[in-house]
């Protein structure tokens, strides 16, 4: 295990691209551990294709960071060779699979917020960004529509699924806050056009969330007391666990192909 | 092998007519044309690049595609073609030939609705069984054997089938 980190010179536009490339790539691993395991087949492929999706996105945002970065990394290489402190994906989306209804509520937190964010971004001034934007945008329209009809079953179902569902919603919410929290590197870009700024988006978000909670007779914590971190690399410990066996290969064997 | 020279227009047509050839992996009887993924050809100093659009995101056939590419352009004794992927402007289902539809429609996929606007994407849509014609259809998953495919019933002839999802 002797592979060294590489280093990454982060300007704003790198960072961007990685923070959301990151994003992509965590939550679409974490559903790739479905994969097999899912209550049924539909749901299995459901899963296994969102988390496709978001791996699509992931290599494209890495790709693109590489290219503005112009230092001869690649998208393999920060997917593989960055440890836990460099990587700048929100904690939301690092947090285990839990049970289904803890993976759909995490699924359906974000789904909602990525689906506004990446509608947003088409309108980004960079022609890059807005193109991955307007695929995202088509993709998350779909995951946020699957895991909204999760929710209203799960927690209009029966006595277990909604408790399951509640104390998913429970736990997870003080990690959603950090979807609309913008430093200054990322300031930088918003005014300049190139990003949106999330805090714009945050009230429809919360009307979406809240209309399909109502719905499934389920209920959000009324703390407002928000967790951060994951932007600039103070990860919760399942983010190690998750990226031993992401780069378990690469670590172990260098520059393995096939 | 005996190289000819060829004018840039003539090479840029050839490579063309190699590219268009090439099938997804995935849904055989639809080419890359049919597909609207072939985006365009150019010829720089008897260099020729071949650029393609993705259909998904993270469409695993893309690579395939690629691959086929600079192989049937060699088979066609253009060295060392490139294939340059473009994001821009993003793929939509609307891309798709008419020809392409109606391949898709024998081969049992049903077409994608044209109009790839969200309330295509999220409206009420009314998907023709392929077999048998019926639009007394039900959807069973939105995500099927592949990115770009849902999956559906019909409920005349109570077949299953794949609907090729509006993106």
């Amino acid at each position: 295990m002797a592979t060294a980190n590489i280093e990454v010179s982060e300007t704003p536009l790198v960072l961007y691209a990685l923070r959301r490339a990151d994003d992509a790539l965590i939550l679409g691993h974490r559903l790739s551990e479905w994969c097999g395991h899912a209550p049924a087949m539909e749901e299995d492929m459901a899963l296994a294709n969102m988390g496709l999706d978001l791996l699509g996105q992931a290599r494209e945002l890495y790709t693109y960071a590489a290219k503005v970065e112009g230092r001869g990394n690649d998208e393999d290489k920060f997917a593989y060779l960055r440890d836990v402190r460099q990587y700048r994906n929100l904690l939301l989306l690092e947090q285990p699979n839990g049970d289904f209804a803890r993976t759909m509520v995490r699924q359906f937190f974000y789904a909602a917020f990525a689906d506004l964010y990446w509608r947003a971004m088409m309108a980004s001034s960079d022609p890059t960004l807005a193109a991955i934007a307007a695929k995202s945008e088509k993709e998350s329209a779909y995951h946020v529509r699957h895991s909204s009809e999760w929710i209203v079953r799960l927690g209009d179902g029966t006595e277990e699924s909604h408790r399951r569902a509640q104390g998913a919603i429970d736990d997870l919410w003080a990690y959603t806050g950090e979807m609309f929290a913008v430093d200054d590197s990322e300031r930088g870009l918003i005014d300049a056009g190139i990003a949106i700024d999330p805090a714009t988006l945050k009230s429809r978000w919360l009307k979406t969330v809240t209309g399909i909670i109502n719905e499934a007779t389920l209920s959000l914590p009324k703390s407002d007391w928000m967790q951060q971190g994951g932007r600039s690399g103070s990860h919760s410990e399942h983010l190690g666990h998750l990226l031993s066996e992401l780069q378990s290969m690469q670590r172990t064997f260098p520059g393995a192909t096939w | 092998m005996v190289t000819v020279a060829l004018s840039d227009a003539d090479l840029r047509r050839r490579a063309w007519s190699a590219a268009a050839q090439v099938v997804d992996p995935e849904i055989p009887v639809l080419t890359i044309a049919d597909l609207g993924v072939l985006r365009d050809v150019a010829v720089h100093d008897g260099h020729v690049e071949v650029a393609i659009t993705p259909t998904y995101s993270g469409c695993p056939a893309m690579n395939m595609i690629a691959l086929e590419i600079e192989l049937a352009l060699e088979r066609e004794g253009i060295h060392k073609p490139k294939v340059r992927t473009v994001l821009s402007p993003a793929w939509t289902t609307d891309w798709m030939s008419e020809d392409g539809r109606r391949k898709l429609k024998e081969y049992g996929i049903a077409p994608p609705l044209p109009g790839s606007s969200r309330r295509a994407l999220f409206g009420e849509l009314a998907v023709a069984c392929p077999q048998c014609g019926s639009v007394d259809t039900e959807l069973l998953s939105e995500f099927g054997s592949t990115s770009c495919k849902a999956l559906w019933r019909c409920k005349s002839c109570r077949e299953p089938f794949d609907y090729f999802k509006c993106h």
